[in-house]
Parts: C-alpha cells; sequence; structure tokens
C-alpha cells in the first residue's frame, strides 16, 4: 500500500510534522494579532506604525545622534536605541575587567585579597539591580558639588550635579587625521604581534610585544591627539545663568547606570571566571610552573586560554543580562531605549502594543547579535586538541 | 435547600433585569459595580490634596472625593469604592482593559487622547495650570528666568511637552529631564539635579508640602499651560459615562442652588426650587432614569458634600495646600464652574 509506506517514511514523516506546527504557529499568532486589532479598533484605540513617522516634540537631555525635538518619533526610537547600546558596550567593557580581576583575586593565595574578593562578590550578588542603581544616583548627585561650585579642571572642563562638561574641538578635521593614524598604528600592532609570534615558532625567541604595543597604541595615539587638538580651537564649557553651556556633557545618569551595570555584573563575571579556571586540571599549572615559566604567563598563556571555553557561555549570558538590565536606566532618566520609547514615546501616542512589540524586538535583534557574536568567538578561539 | 435559594436568587435578579431593561439601555460596567459592590477607581499614586493615602491607608483628596461622590449615588454607600494607584505611563491601560471603572486622577484633557486612546472625558473638576516649583534663593521671578535651566518633569505627562514646546517657541534654551515617576522626578529636583521641577499649579501646591522645608522652594505664579482636568472612562457604555458626568455637575450644581452635606435633609423636605427637589430626589425620579435610586444625589451630598465643601477640605483654605478657588469658582463668583441645568 503506498499510503502506508509514505507514513513510514521517517523523513517524509519529519517534514510533515514541521510543516504542521509551522503552520499552526502562524495560524495562532494570525488569531492573536487579529483579535487584538479588531478589539482595538471597538475600543476606538488608534493601531498601526504610521505614528513613527509623527513630529515627537520629546526632549533628550542627553544624545549623540543630534536629535532634536522637531524631528519624527523613529529618530527618537534611534536614539534611545544608540543610548542603550552605548551605555552596555561601555558597562561590559568595564565590567568584564573588573570581573576577571576579582576572580583572578578571589584565587589568589594572598589572604586579604581573596577574601575583599568574595566579600564584592557577595555583597553585589544579593543586592537587587533596582537598588544598586538608586544607590549609584543619588549617591554620584549627593557627592558633587552644585553648578555654581563646580570642581574646575585648569578652567576648561567641570565637573557639577548636572554632569562633567568638556570642552568640544570647532574643527574636526585634524581628528580625522589622528583618528586615521590610530587605525594604522593598530594594524601595525597587530602585524608585529604575528611577525613575533612566527619568530617564536620558528626561533623560540620571545620579542617585548606588549612594550612595543604600548607605545605604539598607547603613547603614540596621545601624540597624534595632541597634535590635532593645538591646531585647533575649542568650544569651551562656561558658566551662563543656571549651567555650563556649550562642550559636551556626561550627564550623571549615564555615570550612574554605566557605574551600576558594571559594578554589579562584574560580581557575576567574577564568579564564572573563578569556575572557569578551577576547571583547568591543576597538572596543567604544574607542568607550566615546571618548565619556568613565571606565574603571570602561567595565567596568561596556559591557565586563561584552557579556561576561555568554560567562561565564554556563561559569560555571554551575563552579557545579555546587563543589556537588558540598561533598561533600569528608565528609572533615574537615563534616555534609553525604554525610557525615551517605552515611556515618553508610548504615552504621547498612546501606541502601547506597537510600541511594546518594537522594543521586543530590538532587545531581540541586539541580543542575537551578542550571542552570534560570542559563539563565533568562542568557535574561533577553541583549543586545537591535539 | 441551597439550590432553593440560588434559583429563587436567580429568579429574582431576572425579572428585576426584566423589569429595568425595559426602558434602560443596557450598561454592564453598572451592572458589574452592583454585582461586586463597589467601585474601582483609578488613583494617582500619591499626590497630596487629590487623591493621597495617609498612614493609615485611608485615601483623600479632591479626585478622591469625587469617586466616593460616585460610590453614594451609585451604591448608597461613599466608602464602597476601592482605589487603584496608577502612574502616567499605567493609567490608560488600566482604563482600557477595565480594570477599573473609571480615573479621577488629575488627568488632563486633550484632543489626541480623546481622539486615538479609546476615552472620554466627563468634565472638569479642577482647573489646573502648569507652572514650576524653584529654589527660592535661585530668584526666579517669571519662567522666562529658568533660560538654561535644568528642568525635571515626569515622562509622558503633558506638563514634559508643554514645557519643551513653550521654551523652544521662544527660543530659550533648557534642559528637560525625564523621570518615569514624578516621586523620582521629585527627589532629583530636591537632590540638586534640576533648578526647577514642572507640573500643575495644584499638583505642586501639593507636591511642595512634602518638601523638607517648604519654605526653601517657592511656585511660580505664572502658568504656561491650561490643563482642565476630570474624570475619564472608557468608550462604550454610555449609561455609565452618563452617570460618571453627571454626578460631577450635581456636586457643582449642589454648590450653586446651597445645598451642602449640613442642609440636604432640611431641603429635600422643605426647599421650594424645583431643581433642589429634581436634583435631591424630591420630585422627578432622575435617579430612575438612570438606574440609579432616586436619593442618588441626596447621598452623594450628604455623605461627601458639595464641590466647594469638598474643594475646601481637601485643597482650599481647609486644607495644607490653602489654594484659592481663583478658575475652580462657580462662573457665578468669577470662576469657570458650571452645571447644566437639572430639568
Amino acid at each position: 500500500m503506498p499510503v502506508i509506506r509514505f507514513w513510514r517514511d521517517r523523513k517524509v514523516r519529519d517534514v510533515l510534522w514541521q510543516a504542521l506546527a509551522t503552520v499552526g504557529l502562524v495560524v495562532v499568532v494570525v488569531f492573536f494579532v487579529r483579535n487584538a486589532s479588531d478589539n482595538m479598533v471597538k475600543a476606538g484605540i488608534a493601531s498601526g506604525f504610521q505614528f513613527l513617522w509623527r513630529d515627537s516634540g520629546i526632549e533628550v537631555p542627553f544624545n549623540i545622534t543630534g536629535y532634536k525635538p522637531s524631528d519624527t518619533i523613529l529618530a527618537l526610537l534611534w536614539t534611545g536605541i544608540v543610548n542603550t547600546i552605548l551605555v552596555s558596550a561601555a558597562a561590559v567593557v568595564v565590567a568584564t575587567v573588573i570581573g576577571f580581576t576579582v576572580g583572578l583575586m578571589r584565587l589568589s593565595h594572598n589572604w586579604l585579597l581573596s577574601t575583599l574578593a568574595a566579600v564584592y562578590i557577595e555583597f553585589v550578588r544579593n543586592i537587587p539591580l533596582l537598588f544598586f542603581v538608586l544607590f549609584w544616583y543619588f549617591g554620584v548627585l549627593s557627592a558633587l558639588p552644585t553648578p555654581k561650585e563646580s570642581y574646575d579642571f585648569l578652567g576648561v572642563a567641570f565637573l557639577n550635579r548636572r554632569g562633567l562638561w568638556i570642552p568640544l574641538p570647532n574643527e574636526v578635521t585634524g581628528f580625522q587625521f589622528a583618528l586615521l593614524a590610530i587605525v594604522a598604528l593598530i594594524v601595525a600592532q597587530i602585524g608585529l604581534a604575528r611577525w613575533a609570534k612566527a619568530r617564536q615558532a620558528r626561533t623560540g625567541q620571545d620579542f617585548p610585544t606588549w612594550m612595543v604595543g604600548f607605545v605604539l597604541c598607547g603613547l603614540l595615539p596621545i601624540a597624534a591627539l595632541a597634535v590635532a587638538g593645538a591646531a585647533t580651537s575649542w568650544d569651551v564649557p562656561t558658566l551662563r545663568g543656571f549651567n555650563y553651556r556649550g562642550g559636551f556633557v556626561l550627564v550623571p545618569e549615564f555615570v550612574a547606570l554605566f557605574m551600576a551595570l558594571s559594578t554589579y555584573t562584574a560580581g557575576f563575571i567574577a564568579e564564572v571566571v573563578r569556575g572557569g579556571i578551577q576547571s583547568v586540571r591543576q597538572g596543567q599549572i604544574d607542568a607550566a610552573r615546571a618548565l619556568g615559566l613565571t606565574p603571570g604567563r602561567v595565567v596568561r598563556l596556559v591557565v586563561i586560554p584552557q579556561a576561555m571555553p568554560v567562561i565564554i557561555p556563561p559569560i555571554t549570558s551575563q552579557y545579555l543580562n546587563l543589556i537588558k538590565n540598561s533598561s533600569l536606566g528608565a528609572a533615574i532618566a537615563y534616555p534609553e531605549i525604554v525610557a525615551v520609547f517605552m515611556g515618553s514615546a508610548l504615552v504621547a501616542t498612546g501606541q502601547a502594543i506597537e510600541i511594546i512589540a518594537i522594543t521586543l524586538g530590538i532587545y531581540l535583534t541586539i541580543g542575537l547579535a551578542v550571542s552570534a557574536f560570542m559563539n563565533w568567538y568562542n568557535a574561533r578561539h577553541r583549543l586545537v586538541t591535539r | 435547600m441551597k439550590t432553593v435559594c440560588r434559583i429563587a436568587a436567580l429568579a429574582a435578579f431576572f425579572t428585576g433585569s426584566a423589569a429595568s431593561a425595559q426602558q434602560l439601555a443596557p450598561s454592564p460596567t453598572l451592572d458589574a459595580i452592583k454585582a461586586r459592590g463597589h467601585i474601582e477607581c483609578g488613583a494617582h499614586l500619591g499626590l497630596p490634596g487629590f487623591s493621597f493615602a495617609n498612614d493609615k491607608g485611608e485615601w483623600a483628596g479632591l479626585d478622591v472625593d469625587y469617586c466616593k461622590s460616585l460610590a453614594a449615588a451609585v451604591l448608597g454607600d461613599a466608602t464602597k469604592v476601592k482605589f487603584t494607584p496608577t502612574s502616567v505611563q499605567q493609567r490608560w491601560a488600566v482604563l482600557q482593559s477595565g480594570q477599573v471603572d473609571l480615573l479621577s486622577r488629575n488627568t488632563t484633557i486633550t484632543f489626541s487622547r480623546n481622539a486615538t486612546l479609546g476615552v472620554n472625558f466627563q468634565g472638569i473638576n479642577f482647573y489646573e495650570g502648569q507652572t514650576f516649583v524653584v529654589r527660592t534663593k535661585a530668584k526666579v521671578v517669571a519662567v522666562k528666568d529658568l533660560a538654561d535651566a535644568t528642568i525635571c518633569v515626569a515622562a509622558g505627562s503633558t506638563e514634559e511637552k508643554t514645557a519643551a514646546d513653550w521654551f523652544r517657541e521662544r527660543n530659550l534654551k533648557v534642559t528637560i529631564i525625564n523621570f518615569q515617576k514624578n516621586d523620582d522626578a521629585i527627589s532629583a529636583y530636591d537632590q540638586g539635579r534640576c533648578d526647577a521641577y514642572t507640573a500643575g499649579i495644584g499638583a505642586l501646591a501639593g507636591q511642595r508640602i512634602k518638601f523638607k522645608d517648604p519654605n526653601e522652594h517657592q511656585i511660580l505664579t505664572e502658568i504656561i499651560s491650561n490643563d482642565p482636568q476630570g474624570p475619564v472612562t472608557r468608550w462604550g457604555d454610555e449609561r455609565w459615562q452618563l452617570v460618571v458626568r453627571w454626578v460631577l455637575n450635581g456636586t457643582i450644581a449642589a454648590e450653586a442652588l446651597g445645598v451642602t452635606s449640613k442642609n440636604v435633609e432640611e431641603m429635600k423636605a422643605k426647599s421650594a426650587s424645583s431643581e433642589v427637589r429634581r436634583l435631591l430626589g424630591a420630585e422627578g425620579k432622575f435617579g430612575q432614569m438612570m438606574g440609579l435610586s432616586d436619593d442618588w444625589m441626596f447621598n452623594a451630598i450628604k455623605q461627601v458634600g458639595n464641590y466647594g465643601e469638598s474643594y475646601e477640605r481637601t485643597v482650599g483654605m481647609g486644607s495644607a495646600l490653602k489654594l484659592k478657588r481663583g478658575a475652580n469658582e462657580l462662573w457665578t463668583k468669577g470662576g469657570l464652574l458650571y452645571s447644566p441645568p437639572f430639568q
């Protein structure tokens, strides 16, 4: 019987089930979307995505996109996305640095260091993050002076409750050249590192790559920026009435959210790092020591490369948590996507379903991009086992 | 025995609803209120003078009083109302989803809200105007003195946009910091993050008494907007909207007609004015026309008082806010309040 044979083919059956599941999912989604939109029409609630092109009229005190209140709500959304990515990216870098340091400290044989690290980790891990954010925010605010009593750095930069005000160059061409120079230096450093590695493989001789790299990638860019800075005039912030005007301001909301996210996530990363390092067998460390490697090199060349495959997957979820946690910036008026889009724009337009769906989609996109990158990185740096 | 009781109750329910259904349009909201025995009223998170829960959890304020009047009119008991605190962002969803029967929480009537949110505004119980609270030592007299200032505001309120528009139209630069909650915006202002906090003048009078030292803060007298506020219902259920609208009118009419919580019994028995008699249910059977009992406004006024009594007790001279009546005075005394006739 052909029908029975058709059922007995496992491949056909699998495809059939998959197709059935897909159709079912689509039907359910379509049903809910249509149901929601029908009910909204009945209740007299506006729907659709046209609102994205309406004028926003919402002020955003901190943006690097050049957004103005006369722009559209789409531009407002973009500003929110950029601010979310900005604070998340900065916090991810610093959280990783602090996390690795604290994780290594936790494993130190020095009693004071390991206890300090343990206290830090337990303190941070057992406090709700919202509390942490508010603590940093009101802590930062109350520690700083009023604008009239600002801390003055050489008459060009000012720190007060309204933020850190730094001068901006009026002419940017010099900086574009400096940026090109820095990129060239980084390329040179990468080339040098490759050459040094190849030479070491060939002759066994070591080359002070890090020292050279420090000069190439650290000192020379500073010199290039200094030359560029000297060549232009500066827009120096000045006190006008209530506040400083001119230059660029780093708002306390950014600083507080950045500090809260990085110190908080660092506590979790430290534990991940500790677990990863402890998964490396003691024999590996003993062997490295027996070869006469210095303690620093044992960690850098033997322990960490073997710990990385264990560390990266859980650290990826910490990064994702951090990005999602940046939404708590809404509580302290940091203009990230939840504050400006799900807050201000939602109340201005009232289109809750569309706005929440868009916001969900954006977090999903950012999250998937980060995990894709981390998976790629992990695959690339996996130890070649022989 | 139980079953018998149930059948009897059901029978009573059906005959009752059949009798009333003869003249009245169906009102699912009113039916639900009568079935559950209380009104669900969407209040503010906490605004002294308007809607504020004290340390015993008792709600008080002008907007709260309105919901109490409504409960007295619909259920005969002003205490049969449950308050749900709502934030600026939540309020529409809470109303649209049917979680509350109405909002009575300092909500400004605007065109786009009326046109796109599926909500109706049922009258005005407070004429609010937006202004700023500043530190006394900042020496600000007029709003334009706030040029270059930093201003804290609750995100998504009408105040956010009104302030941004006002300064932009005058080419003045200000920095506006949007907080999700009023309370966070106020504590940020208190901490010195902002030079000013902006909201309606009535709301600010309420907030000012919450500061450590209210005398260090001053409310500007200049008003940059008109923000009429009143109870909000969702679209549909016209009979419920009718009740919400006319209970508000009734409290204002009572003040205009001189009916107070003290003299309401005497007025009902002896008043020669037909409008007073109709308002209080002595003639005309006005309550029944909406599916309420005829003493609906009698109960509301007896238990909560007329608009003027409520105003003086919550935000006026009898309260900590000490707001003058101003625009919120009867039209006969130079204000804007006015009730259509009870005819």
